[in-house]
């Protein structure tokens, strides 16, 4: 029992992680005023050019990075099209996902069933080796600390800088915030790219260091289900982390519980994840007055002033 | 002289054939209140986008200070010392005050704390900087516009219609705080068509009509008839009414109504009780925020009362407190309620569309199907009818200035020729000569026999139009006096003490209402 407990905790963290950083991402271009609902193609594409990149490069760094840069410039397609050329955000965000499957399957085909060296975990000397503790917290590679960071200070930026009110004041009210010299599609496009850079990340972890395998598909639905975390999540950071916490926890459980031989349909325990993830966000994000003071105002809406 | 701060010279800006500002001087010295006064139209929102560099004119010269200056756009003209506060607040509700002002300003939140403060306690401008935003009232959303525009330390400040937003009880302490930031060797232009104000606060009125200045006063020593007909090029009518025959059946009757209020911001309603006959106007004064909107909620059916006290809302002798607006106006109610746009009408939608939407039964449709070319007709009568300025029937409401939708809107309503009108705050942001038109128009509507209650803030409105008045106050309602009371017992009234109406000598004609 134990046992099962730790496999479900000490993997919840790195099955989170890939749904967090795009999460994560989303939430603040949403903040901005920008749905973008290319998510999933997003970290398809990411996860694509991590792998091809980590492959040949024999570097997770370098992985990473062309991950986050290839979702990056597939969200500045997506900026151009909503921001300059005003088009319906989310006829754009799902025609780009779409390419993005495309970029991805075409990136990825030589890679089709190749594995590679996941990324060294930061073992902490010590801590790492604690039984129950170590495995569950401190065995993990660098981007699951990273996620775990991210949250936190995504939650300052928004609270105590500049730079978060002004996305803020972007997102609830675009023409004011214009006419106080704000410049709003500047910081939508810088928004939109941290989205999508986000997304790529997510991707890459997932193809080069949670499952380290390539796979056509890889993504399955994670991508919509970061987007599911944001709004469920009342674009709050710790409730965006709690949810995929909870998602990734309950994705594992579905798989001891399989292991387990139980009579349960096991479409019921795949469909798990989702149900209960949106259960307990639905659950904690009940206050609607504290939901509309989060839900950005203008999402979705086109800003047709000149910045 | 070197205490001239502005002074703009044959400012002339043409929009196609239309010239909205047509050689235009004006002179605003340091430590001045300077009017701007005229209609919606007469080009006063032009004249303002070229002070604030929103607008560049197509000829004359802006002298800043003595210098002639060319501003390109807002952040040019606050940096020369110009700043403005907008009828319509560019505040983000989900901020507190504080970050709302640090948004416009270098400082962070924290530090400008202390300076809302101070600035707050010096100009009378009490706002807490912690407080966000969504929790103010309108009067407090404007304190902070104030103060944003003022910790930029302009040398200018241009006002919008500042009083319009505010009930009449907030404005003698906003003009107290304008007369401190005069005193403080700062200027104000100060843009409002309500005369009172303008006599009350202003050093100096230049009056716009058509787009040109058609005079320069002193408004202390001019009447306000003097600047109506400067600012209309005609008399101010006051509306006639002529004696009319009361029905003794009331059209609308409230029979002690008692409504929780629904929520910790609204107003619970406490034994209401009111009667309208054919023929004539009741008026509900009073501070706004003291139960009128739940009041014309529960009148217009958009608050539905339980079935069983159903008949302490009645039209004729059918109780209908618990119908909703469909079927109350089927029997004959009409209602103009005071936001226009998402209540008045559908913003997005036509005027064309927008009359369909009550007046469907004037024979616009047949068989459920609309009849265009008679919507487009009706639409057509009533934009000529009302004098209402728009592109035409296709103009999207929103792309009405308010006074002009409110015409046209108040124009549908009177045209279902109801039995029962119920009407708030009928002339809000209506320009003179047109709030003039739609009073004429209830006392006429009454004249025929129409039973009409005006909610109004304004409470020269309701002594200009109605026959009787209420006043109310916490959700309670005074009972009924003649119109022809004294303005200083209906004040009193206002603040809560009732006993002042009840020296006035009840309403002979009406006393069982």
């Amino acid at each position: 029992m134990t046992a099962t407990l730790v496999f479900i905790l000490s993997g919840m963290l790195a099955a989170a992680t890939p749904m967090l950083f795009a999460a994560l991402g989303e939430s603040v271009a949403e903040r901005s005023g920008v749905l973008n609902l290319s998510v999933e193609g997003m970290m398809a594409t990411g996860a694509a050019f991590a792998f091809a990149v980590a492959t040949l490069s024999g570097s997770h760094t370098l992985g990473f990075l062309a991950g986050g840069t290839a979702a990056a410039l597939l969200s500045l397609v997506f900026a151009a099209l909503v921001l300059v050329f005003h088009a319906n955000q989310v006829a754009a965000g799902l025609a780009i996902g779409v390419l993005g499957l495309g970029v991805s399957a075409f990136a990825g085909n030589r890679f089709e069933g190749a594995a590679i060296a996941k990324p060294p975990s930061l073992d902490i000397p010590g801590l790492s080796d604690l039984p129950v503790v170590g495995p569950i917290l401190f065995s993990h590679d660098a981007m699951v600390y990273l996620g775990i960071l991210l949250v936190p200070v995504v939650a300052l930026v928004f609270t105590r800088t500049k730079l978060g009110l002004s996305i803020r004041a972007v997102g609830e009210n675009p023409e004011a915030a214009r006419a106080i010299g704000t410049p709003v599609l500047g910081i939508r496009l810088g928004c939109v790219l941290f989205g999508g850079f986000m997304a790529g990340l997510g991707g890459a972890h997932l193809s080069i260091a949670y499952t380290a395998l390539w796979a056509e598909g890889l993504v399955a639905g994670r991508g919509w289900i970061a987007v599911a975390l944001v709004v469920f999540g009342s674009w709050l950071p710790f409730r965006i982390a709690l949810g995929a916490y909870v998602f990734g926890a309950i994705s594992l459980m579905e798989l001891s519980v399989q292991g387990l031989g139980l009579a349960i349909p096991s479409q019921l325990l795949s469909a798990s994840p989702y149900i209960v993830t949106i259960l307990v966000l639905a659950a904690i994000s009940r206050d609607q007055t504290r939901l509309r003071l989060t839900r950005p105002l203008s999402l979705g809406k086109p800003f047709r002033g000149q910045a | 002289m070197n205490d001239v701060l502005l002074r703009l010279e044959g400012i002339t800006k043409r929009y196609g054939s239309l010239a909205a500002n047509d050689d235009v001087a004006l002179t605003v010295r340091r430590g001045e209140i300077h009017a701007v006064l005229g209609e919606n139209g007469a080009g006063k929102s032009t004249l303002m986008k070229v002070i604030y560099g929103v607008t560049r004119p197509d000829a004359g010269e802006v002298l800043w200070k003595g210098a002639p200056v060319s501003m390109r756009n807002p952040a040019e003209a606050r940096t020369l010392g110009i700043g403005m506060v907008f009828q319509h607040f560019s505040l983000f509700e989900t901020m507190t005050v504080a970050e709302n002002i640090s948004m416009a300003l270098p400082d962070s939140p924290r530090d400008l704390a202390p300076r809302i403060r101070e600035a707050g306690a010096r100009l009378g401008l009490p706002v807490d900087p912690d407080a966000p935003v969504h929790a103010l009232s309108v009067g407090e959303r404007q304190r902070v516009e104030i103060i944003r525009c003022l910790l930029q330390d302009p040398d200018l400040i241009i006002m919008d219609e500042p009083t319009a937003v505010l009930s009449p009880s907030a404005v003698p302490a906003l003009f107290e705080t304008l007369r401190r930031i005069a005193g403080e060797g700062r200027a104000i232009i100060f843009i409002s068509h309500k005369l009172e104000e303008i006599r009350a606060l202003c050093h100096t009125a230049t009056i716009m009509r058509g787009g040109k200045v058609v005079a320069t006063v002193d408004p202390t020593a001019t009447t306000a008839d003097d600047l109506a007909r400067l600012m209309i090029g005609s008399a101010l009518p006051h509306p006639v009414r002529p004696p009319r025959e009361l029905s003794p059946k009331p059209a609308l009757t409230v029979d002690d109504l008692v409504l929780p209020a629904a929520d910790p911001f609204a107003m619970a309603l406490d034994h209401i009780a009111l009667k309208v006959h054919p023929g004539e106007i009741v008026g509900i004064a009073g501070v706004s925020g003291n139960g009128q909107a739940e009041l014309v909620r529960v009148l217009s059916g958009e608050t539905r009362l339980p079935s069983q006290e159903a008949p302490r809302v009645r039209l004729e002798e059918s109780s209908v407190g618990d119908l909703g607006p469909r079927d109350r106006r089927r029997m004959g109610l009409a209602f103009v309620p005071e936001e226009r746009l998402g209540r008045g009408a559908v913003p997005q939608l036509s005027l064309a569309d927008n009359a369909y939407l009550t007046a469907a039964g004037l024979g616009l449709s047949t068989r459920g199907f609309i009849r265009f070319a008679a919507v487009k007709a009706f639409a057509e009568s009533l934009i000529a009818g009302n004098d209402v300025r728009c592109s035409g029937p296709d103009a999207p409401a929103r792309s009405l200035s308010g006074g002009n939708l409110q015409k046209f809107i108040v124009g549908r309503e009177m045209a279902l020729a109801p039995k029962v009108l119920i009407v708030s705050q009928p002339t809000w942001g209506v320009d003179v000569g047109a709030a003039a038109a739609i009073r004429q128009r209830l006392v006429d509507m009454a004249g025929k026999g129409a039973a009409i209650l005006v909610i109004s803030d304004e409470l020269d409105e309701i002594l200009e139009t109605a026959d009787r008045l209420h006043v109310i106050f916490r959700g309670r309602l005074s009972p009924s006096v003649p119109a022809t009371v004294d303005r200083d017992r209906i004040g009193l009234a206002m603040a809560g003490d009732f006993a002042a109406l009840a020296a006035v000598a009840p309403d002979r004609s009406l006393a069982h209402a």
